[in-house]
């Protein structure tokens, strides 16, 4: 007899589930970044159209996949043709690859979240050196808080090859993380459901909180204004509309099998059109809420770090000169300098290489993005900010959920089809698998905790998941087309959730989306090989700052790996079957 | 004759006392910096307890208890606040080696520091560098408890989370061998269809069929 599927408690809890999946850490430190990069205000043009165009329909698509066919990735595709298992193999490889990584990002949050406790912060002071004369060396050359990150939390190794040893302390971290993530997952929807209500919410509560202070910020303004000025000239530049497709398409997740594995406890009547386009339209909606929090960010951080430049100048002339003491403003600076160079032209010279140019648009046009804006840049803005403490935990534990609430979707991708197959499922309880699936994650995940792990961190994050989804997404939807057959498609969706399908989803779904991610897939291809060899950013300890040097050959080759094994499970998996249909043919007529 | 002694004394102590002068020390002052409003001027009473304070500090020195404040010689005042001092030995005729004042200094800053309520920082001693507040380093680590509080809690969640489970599976095993007991024994056996006992249909005669509609129901009250 067979076990009844478990299902969501209520339909609140899957979109809860899929928004808490959809919005994770992409939405705060990459869209702001593109966003400056791309024009500011003038980069929500190509956003919402590819929102529109790509986002919302391939999304639609694989709610629909999942509540039809009611099974995870695996068991979706191979009914709707055997030889296409391969795309659900690829999909859990991906989604395996990316829980190992991801979670180590969580580890992170969860070390400076603990760190958070102290007064004061410990990345907003130098520790002090040997002879308690001055600071750390590596630490006056960068600031603190980039020493806290490569030092103190990654002890970073300055090249790829020195691989060190494992830090426990990170390394104690990420059990801590992976703890907490089976805890979520241990019951399957039952408890996953209820955790999504907090991972969903919270981090909304945070970013309400943090807009309001970060609007009352001095300079928070100069921010704003300078990252949301349209650049009109950069909708013209390919590359925009490029970026604003991938970020959709990253950003709400597709190909992981994810969001088949949620749909599919869905009841088969609900509405997945209406929950598309509600997490597609929240998920977007949700980064440019971000980025208007970071870009107030920036400014206060930029117009803090421009003060300080301006007082560093007029301190040292005001010594130089033996001027008195709180004569040189701001605003009497050019024209004091000008007096000074013409009256006493020597002693001018002499001080004029120590004197630093200060530009406030200098200062704004740092753009980060990734781990340096999430532990760096944002750290260096909190230190400053009164009740330092209480801003930080409170970042730290949005960042968290963040993070959690991704990986919930990543696990479930996994387990899904694991708990699907009856070979396994028979052996071993659910809290079994879900238990050996966290423990190997875990030991693998011990690789980006030694010293030259975030350099492998990296390489998993740029080339596990980039081209590999974009086949998975392409195949995935011809399969449903083509394969499948959009018609039976169409007639098997509204005889289950009773609604006809428009004909603007059968479009996008047959024709314009592909097309997209075909030229997508080509792109980056023609990316790869234009760069000829691929080059990393190492953090130089004597400098201070990042350099960039080349990957040795044995990177070179896991990062083919990487991508070869997602990828090659398509072929390899049709090839396996079509032999053993074919070695089967001779006992039974293949059942059509 | 006093006159002549007078112009020498003073002409000896404008060359011991020099911008750049051997055992000199700039001092520099930034008040407005530090207090603000509260900011006082700089005058020659203030000059008179800075010469009182370096004195203050050589006289905490072993054989220089004798030092006194016409022992200190201020020049070369500039607007900035800043200037230079030596401190000359009772015999005044040479300046105290650098490296005495110097500890002395060092070891009095924060006395000194409180005098004219200032810091390290808006107070500066040229050459003289100050020793760094040493960082605070509780025995252990605070994240460390907070990370034991927080696993603490996990594992124990887990472990309740999977006895549970268990405890049900374990629940749901026991149910089906229990209804294969009684499939034997037809007659206490209560089946359900379509949410009516069928109990009432056998043995028990002279029993309502509640399958089928009661008397008083057919006819719909008014």
């Amino acid at each position: 007899m067979e076990k009844a599927r478990p299902l969501w408690a209520n339909p609140l809890q899957f979109v809860f589930a899929c928004i808490s999946y959809a919005v994770g850490l992409g939405n705060v430190w990459r869209f702001p970044y593109l966003c400056q990069m791309y024009g500011g205000g003038s980069f929500l043009v190509p956003y919402i159209i590819m929102l529109i165009v790509e986002g919302m329909p391939l999304l639609y698509l694989e709610l629909a996949v999942g509540q039809r066919m009611r099974q995870g990735s695996i068991g979706a595709f191979r009914t709707i043709s055997p030889y296409l298992s391969g795309v659900g193999v690829a999909s859990v490889m991906v989604s395996f690859f990316l829980s190992m990584y991801y979670n180590v990002i969580n580890a992170w949050a969860f070390w400076y979240l603990f760190h958070s406790f102290q007064d004061p912060l410990p990345w907003s002071v130098c520790p002090l050196n040997g002879n308690r004369t001055g600071y750390n060396e590596e630490c006056e050359k960068a600031s603190s808080t980039q020493y806290f990150w490569y030092r103190k939390t990654l002890n970073i190794s300055p090249s790829i090859q020195e691989n060190g040893s494992v830090q426990w302390e990170p390394a104690l971290c990420l059990l801590l993380a992976w703890l907490v993530v089976y805890l979520c997952i241990l019951r399957g929807t039952e408890s996953t459901g209820k955790v999504v209500y907090f991972t969903a919410s919270l981090p909304y509560c945070v970013l309400i909180i943090y807009l309001v202070r970060g609007l009352t910020l001095h300079g928070a303004t100069n921010g704003l204004m300078y990252m949301f000025t349209p650049k009109m000239e950069q909708l013209t530049n390919p590359k925009a509309w490029i970026n604003a497709a991938t970020q959709i398409f990253f950003s709400l997740g597709l190909g992981f099998g994810s969001l088949i594995a949620f749909a599919s406890y869905n009841e088969p009547s609900s509405n997945c059109q209406k929950h598309a386009i509600i997490v597609s339209l929240i998920n977007s909606s949700t980064s440019i809420f971000a980025s208007i929090v970071t870009f107030s960010i920036y400014g206060f951080k930029a117009t803090f770090n421009y003060e300080n430049c301006l007082r560093k100048v007029s301190l040292l002339l005001t010594n130089t000169f033996d001027l008195e003491d709180g004569f040189l403003t701001a605003s009497n600076l050019e024209e004091v300098k000008g007096y000074l160079a013409s009256a006493y032209p020597s002693k001018y010279s002499e001080v004029f290489p120590h004197i630093k140019n200060c530009s406030l648009e200098s200062e704004l046009d740092t753009a980060v993005q990734g781990t340096g804006l999430a532990f760096i840049v944002y750290t260096e803005a909190i230190k400053n900010m009164e009740v330092s403490q209480l801003w930080s935990v409170l970042y730290f534990f949005m960042l968290l959920m963040l993070g959690i609430g991704s990986m919930l979707g990543n696990t479930a991708a996994i387990l899904t089809p694991l708990t699907d197959s009856k070979i396994i499922s028979s052996h071993l309880p659910k809290e079994a698998i879900s238990g050996l699936v966290c423990l190997i994650s875990c030991a693998i995940g011990m690789v980006f905790t030694t010293e030259a792990g975030n350099y492998w961190f990296d390489i998993f994050n740029d080339y596990a998941a980039t081209l590999s989804l974009l086949l998975i997404v392409l195949v995935e939807t011809i399969a449903v087309c083509y394969v499948y057959g959009l018609r039976r498609f169409e007639s098997d969706l509204k005889a289950m959730t009773g609604r006809a399908l428009s004909w603007y989803w059968k479009v996008m779904w047959a024709g314009v989306s592909p097309l997209l991610i075909v030229s997508l897939f080509v792109f980056y291809l023609s990316d790869y090989i234009l760069a000829g060899t691929l080059k990393y950013q190492a953090w130089e300890a004597s400098q201070g700052q990042l350099v960039t040097k080349d990957y040795p050959a044995y990177a070179l080759a896991a990062i083919g790996l990487l991508v070869a094994s997602s990828t090659m499970c398509i072929p390899l998996v049709a090839l396996g079957i079509f032999v053993l249909r074919c070695l089967k043919r001779g006992d039974a007529a293949p059942v059509a | 004759m006093l006159w002549l002694l007078f112009f020498l004394v003073t002409a000896i102590h404008a060359e011991l006392c020099q911008p750049g002068a051997e055992n000199a020390f700039k001092v520099r002052l930034s008040i407005r910096t530090a207090l603000g409003d509260k900011a006082y001027a700089w005058d020659t009473n203030e000059e008179y307890l800075f010469k009182a304070m370096v004195a203050f500090s050589m006289r905490k020195v072993p054989n220089r208890e004798a030092t006194e404040i016409s022992h200190v010689l201020l020049c070369n005042v500039t607007q900035r606040v800043s200037f230079w001092f030596v401190v000359i030995d009772p015999s005044k005729n040479h300046t105290l080696p650098a490296v005495e004042v110097q500890s002395a200094i060092r070891k009095n800053r924060n006395r000194i520091n409180n005098a004219f309520s200032l810091n390290d920082q808006t107070l500066e001693f040229l050459k003289i560098p100050s020793t760094l507040a040493p960082p605070t380093d509780p025995s252990v680590p605070i994240w460390i408890i907070i990370f034991g509080v927080i696993f603490c809690i996990v594992i124990v969640a887990i472990t309740l989370l999977i006895l549970s489970g268990i405890r049900q599976r374990r629940r749901k095993n026991k149910e089906p061998s229990g209804v294969d007991d009684t499939e034997d024994k037809c007659e206490n056996m209560i089946t359900i269809e379509n949410g009516i006992p069928c109990d009432p249909l056998d043995m028990k005669g002279g029993h309502i069929n509640e399958a089928f509609m009661t008397e008083d129901e057919r006819l719909t009250p008014l």
